[in-house]
């Protein structure tokens, strides 16, 4: 047994009370749970008659979270297509741009819903869809630290840029900062330092710098104070990753500034003025003093972006690790447990991909994030060939998870088929078991399921697809659409059957059913030896119609004599030469009719073995007799006039 | 492609239909229909594209399509048509056809006419496939193979064509007032003329050999007898009634189902075909004779919708181009109107300058400045 990495959740079944027995069939994004009937001795209450559908998933039911599901799907089907053979080089911003539209997918949903959270009148959609919200915003969190340090995979330097990004991006402008700014004077607001110690944190100088400038306008006197923290914030350096600098340079440059500040804190330029003093703390990167605005912070990580900014701007990716750690230890209270985002983000730090993916995958109750995520670090060459024991590999088998649950969904089965087409090795399989369930109300949606079979050369399921609707036909009396399904399964066996039951009506009826179809057949034709038959058959009528009767004798004829027809039909054919034989003109050559007799000879003998075991009543038999007599009759009357012709002719 | 509109609606979208407009008042149309299919609750809804008196009309921004109202639809809507300015005809995957009427003071939907299982088996659900209406006559056929004639104000069935077609019909469409046209599975034209009272059709076009089932197809606005269809194969055909059993010209167009073909209904030069493949197309025959484009077709139409009739007698004499096109000498032009896309085009609706599409990517695609 493998350990589990957390306590599996527990479900309560509404009706099983305790002593009740449960079983349980697995479906391919639930469980179906039922009671079963075990009694214990003495009991006597009677089972419960209801079938539970679990589900883990239910988010897929959620009308906004669909777009979010579309949406992708269309990214994800361009990401699949880009060459492999591009240069890796050119690839990089392929995939960023990629992952920027995955993100920004998720943030178009995340407004959506929080607006419904915002307006919805009724309190548990609100709530449902402000824990959706705030799922979202974890992802996205999420994803773009992957981003980040995965694809993108910034160097020393634009590294740190691009971390301050992340966080800036993350903790916008709140609620306060807009309410000092929007104040009729923002410098004497109360909340005015903390605004300003905001934009110091994040980085945001240039801000800063001009909410300064409102509260120097306010004091005269500290005139000269406030234009040395001016100048101060105004020199810092940032890395510019497209500039000519060298790193080095930077770092000099950098370290520079970082002494001037810190001689400003040590001959007390600020002392006068304990905001000003703290903010050049901050800028000297104090710990201390930045542990001390936690509540400003927020957040361990952006603890981490701002002590990084102020301490180690030239930090290198291997080095992230180790910060992101202590940072997280100095931030967090030592009892508490870190949260699941604490811990997938750690994970990210240190760079191990398969934990972030392992930890997504049981934080989050569904498959989209992590199968995206997945597929396009696969898609950058991240993900080691880790091969499981069970399935392919990692980025197939999330894909083929998240695919299987969308397929049990009534509508979005159809996005499940691109995805399973992206699954090299079990792609198909799963799509040929899960294609053939797929119900079908309508020609129309059975033409779309054919059609995504066709493409992919999934003959079985056609074939069976076909049949389907064949027999719904057939059962409806539709016997024209069923031959039509069959026909384009190529199923001659049912194809054959329906000609039987084509010929059966005929012979009751005495006419045909269906005329534009039979009519119209054409090379399908001869997808069966019963359907071409009826298709040649239905033509020597058209052609007695149409009074072509030598055309039609031939055709007849034929039909015995190159065995199309089936034996059991061949009275019906010799009857259907009576009128012809009749005719005043001489229709069959001698030689035809000579082939006639022997046909009615074959059938008469062959039916003399068959009727002494048959109890058939006397009067049909006499009809039988007497059929036969006139056949005999017409055809010895037809042989002379023939033969007299034919003679008379030649001569 | 810069001004296509799209809106992800959380249902895969089977039908989108313009509300007709007076031809006085010269305007965009601006309010749509669009049903859903293969949900669990299927919808009707109807959705504004925001005309009035926008103030982005010159820049080409303007905001997405707003939903005005919805209403639940029992099945999968397989077709869907105005009758007049508030009502449509909607047809069901249960064999249902139902009116509803679209209050536009309060944006509500009621129904105001239904007729459960007008298409069915003896111990099934038949659907409903196609239904064509000239207010204030309905016409619907369905996979049972009937065609069935409503009255938009009568309750009962006005007249039945039993075994019309051994096959499912597709699509109907009206050649003229008496006249209606249909496609089968099994790649015929029908024809049926409803002033006599046999049941048989009264001539039956084919397509040579193949039997390719046909889904949908459109008639000319101003010349009835030029007929367009579009088939499983994804090929455009273009039939002239009047004269043989076989197409006029075969182009080929898609590489999947075509669901829908529409002329332009002002301008007939120009053509829009919808595709399983994913893909949207517009033709356009570039007329290169001497001849203005305003002699090619009379343009004052009552209505400017496929559901009312052209006035009868447009210049026939007129060779139309649809009929001289020759695709081989470039005459013929198509471009691709969607984005790259994967999933199914499965219905499109032209009217005026505007056109907008249902996709199975559950998206509905409105372009406001079509070149026609």
């Amino acid at each position: 047994m493998e350990e589990v990495d957390v306590e599996p959740a527990v479900t309560n079944i509404p009706s099983a009370s305790a002593g009740k027995h449960l079983g349980f069939a697995w479906g391919p994004g639930d469980i179906l749970v039922y009671e079963t009937l075990y009694k214990r001795s003495g009991a006597s209450q009677s089972g419960y008659p209801f079938i539970h559908e679990v589900r883990k998933d239910e988010d897929i039911y959620s009308p906004i979270l669909r777009k979010l599901f579309n949406e992708s799907h269309h990214i994800f089907v361009g990401l699949q297509t880009i060459k492999e053979d591009l240069p890796s080089k050119n690839k990089k911003p392929q995939f960023v741009s990629i992952s920027k539209n995955y993100r920004s997918v998720i943030r178009a949903c995340m407004e959506e819903l929080r607006q419904v959270a915002v307006s919805s009148k009724d309190a548990e959609e609100a709530m449902q869809s402000g824990n959706q919200v705030s799922i979202l915003l974890a992802i996205e969190l999420i994803w773009n630290l992957c981003e980040v340090l995965f694809i993108e995979a910034a160097p020393a330097g634009s590294l740190l840029l691009h971390l301050l990004d992340w966080v800036r991006l993350h903790k916008p402008v709140d609620e306060k900062t807009r309410e000092v700014l929007q104040s009729e004077s923002p410098a004497e607001h109360h909340d005015y330092w903390d605004v300003v110690l905001g934009y110091v944190l994040q980085g945001r100088l240039e801000e800063a710098r001009q909410m300064l400038m409102k509260q120097a306008t306010l004091q005269p006197a500290a005139r000269s104070m406030f234009k040395l923290m001016d100048t101060l914030l105004s020199k810092m350096p940032f890395y510019d990753p497209s500039g000519t600098q060298t790193l080095t340079e930077f770092d000099v440059k950098w370290r520079h500034w970082h002494e001037e500040v810190d001689r400003c804190l040590q001959d007390n330029s600020f002392a006068s003025n304990q905001h000003l003093e703290l903010i050049c703390k901050i800028l000297v990167g104090d710990e201390d003093t930045l542990l001390e605005h936690k509540e400003l912070l927020s957040t361990w990580y952006h603890f981490l972006v701002t002590r990084l900014l102020f301490c180690h701007p030239t930090v290198k990716p291997v080095e992230l690790h180790f910060y992101a750690q202590s940072c997280m230890t100095m931030f967090l209270d030592p009892r508490s447990v870190p949260e699941p985002l604490d811990s997938i983000l750690l994970a990210a730090f240190e760079f191990d991909i398969h934990q972030v993916i392992k930890d997504c995958s049981i934080a989050l109750n569904n498959w989209w994030f992590v199968a995206h995520l997945t597929d396009l670090l696969d898609h950058c060459k991240l993900l080691q060939s880790h091969n499981l024991h069970f399935g392919s590999n990692l980025r197939e088998f999330l894909l083929l998870e998240y695919a299987s649950g969308l397929f049990t969904h009534h509508s979005l089965w159809q996005l499940a088929v691109d995805y399973f087409d992206h699954c090299p090795e079990f792609g198909r399989v799963y799509l040929e078991l899960q294609i053939e369930r797929v119900p079908l109300d309508t020609e129309r949606k059975a033409l779309k399921v054919l059609r995504i079979c066709e493409q992919r050369q999934m003959s079985e399921q056609v074939r069976s697809i076909c049949k389907i609707m064949a027999m719904r036909a057939l059962r409806n009396n539709r016997l024209g659409s069923a031959l039509s399904w069959s026909i384009r399964a190529k199923d001659a066996a049912f194809a054959t059957l329906i000609s039987e039951k084509f010929l059966q009506d005929y012979c009751n009826r005495g006419t045909f059913s269906d005329l534009d179809l039979i009519d119209n057949l054409g090379p399908a034709m001869l997808l069966s030896d019963r359907l071409t038959f009826l298709g040649k058959y239905r033509e020597f009528h058209k052609l007695y119609g149409e009074k072509h009767f030598g055309e039609a004798a031939k055709l007849l004829l034929s039909l015995m004599t190159a065995k199309i027809a089936p034996r059991s039909f061949w009275m019906t054919l010799l009857t259907d030469a009576l009128p012809l034989l009749e005719q005043k003109e001489v229709i069959f050559s001698a030689e035809q009719t000579h082939e006639l007799m022997f046909c009615l000879e074959e059938l008469t003998s062959s039916l003399n073995t068959i009727t002494p075991g048959t109890d058939r009543p006397m009067q049909e038999e006499d009809i039988e007799v007497t059929k036969v007599e006139l056949l005999r009759l017409a055809l010895a009357r037809n042989l002379a006039m023939a033969i007299v012709k034919e003679g008379t002719v030649e001569a | 492609m810069a001004c296509v509109n799209a809106k992800y609606v959380s249902q895969k979208i089977s039908k989108t239909r313009w509300r007709p407009v007076s031809h006085s008042s010269l305007q965009q149309p601006d309010i749509f229909a669009a049903g859903s299919w293969d949900n669990e609750d299927n919808k009707i809804s109807f959705w504004s594209i925001g005309n009035y008196g926008d103030l982005g009309m010159e820049d080409g921004f303007e905001g997405e399509p707003q939903l005005l109202c919805e209403h639940k639809h029992d099945g999968d809507v397989l077709d869907l048509q105005f009758l007049d300015q508030d009502r449509i005809v909607t047809a069901s995957s249960t064999g249902a056809v139902n009116i509803f009427r679209h209050h536009h003071n309060s944006q509500t939907i009621s129904v105001s006419q239904h007729w459960p299982r007008a298409h069915s088996y003896p111990c099934d659900n038949a659907p409903c496939t196609g239904v064509v209406c000239s207010s204030p006559e309905i016409v619907t056929v369905g996979e049972d193979g009937k065609i069935i004639v409503f009255r938009a104000d009568h309750e009962g069935i006005t007249r039945v064509i039993e075994n019309a077609d051994s096959s499912t019909i597709h699509a109907v469409t009206y050649l003229r007032t008496t006249e209606i046209l249909t496609v089968n599975s099994i790649g015929q034209l029908k024809l049926w003329d409803f002033r006599q009272q046999s049941n048989t059709p009264s001539q039956i076009l084919s397509l040579s050999g193949d039997r390719v089932p046909l889904h949908c197809v459109d008639r000319h606005p101003n010349q009835q007898h030029i007929v367009a269809t579009g088939g499983q194969d994804g090929m455009l055909c273009v039939w002239d009634v009047r004269q043989g059993n076989t197409p006029f010209s075969l182009m080929e167009a898609h590489s999947a189902e075509m669901w829908e073909v529409h002329f332009h209904p002002s301008n007939p030069d120009h053509l829009f075909t919808c595709s399983e493949d994913g893909s949207l197309l517009h033709w356009e025959t570039s007329s290169q004779s001497d001849m203005p484009s305003f002699l090619q077709g009379g343009r004052n139409n009552s209505m400017l919708s496929r559901s009312a009739m052209a006035p009868a007698g447009g210049n026939q004499s007129l060779i139309n181009t649809w009929l001289s096109g020759d695709s081989s000498k470039g005459r013929l032009e198509t471009s691709h109107m969607l984005p790259s896309q994967t999933l199914s085009v499965n219905s499109l609706d032209v009217l005026g300058q505007c056109l907008v599409c249902g996709t199975d990517g559950e998206a509905i695609f409105v372009n406001r400045q079509v070149s026609v």
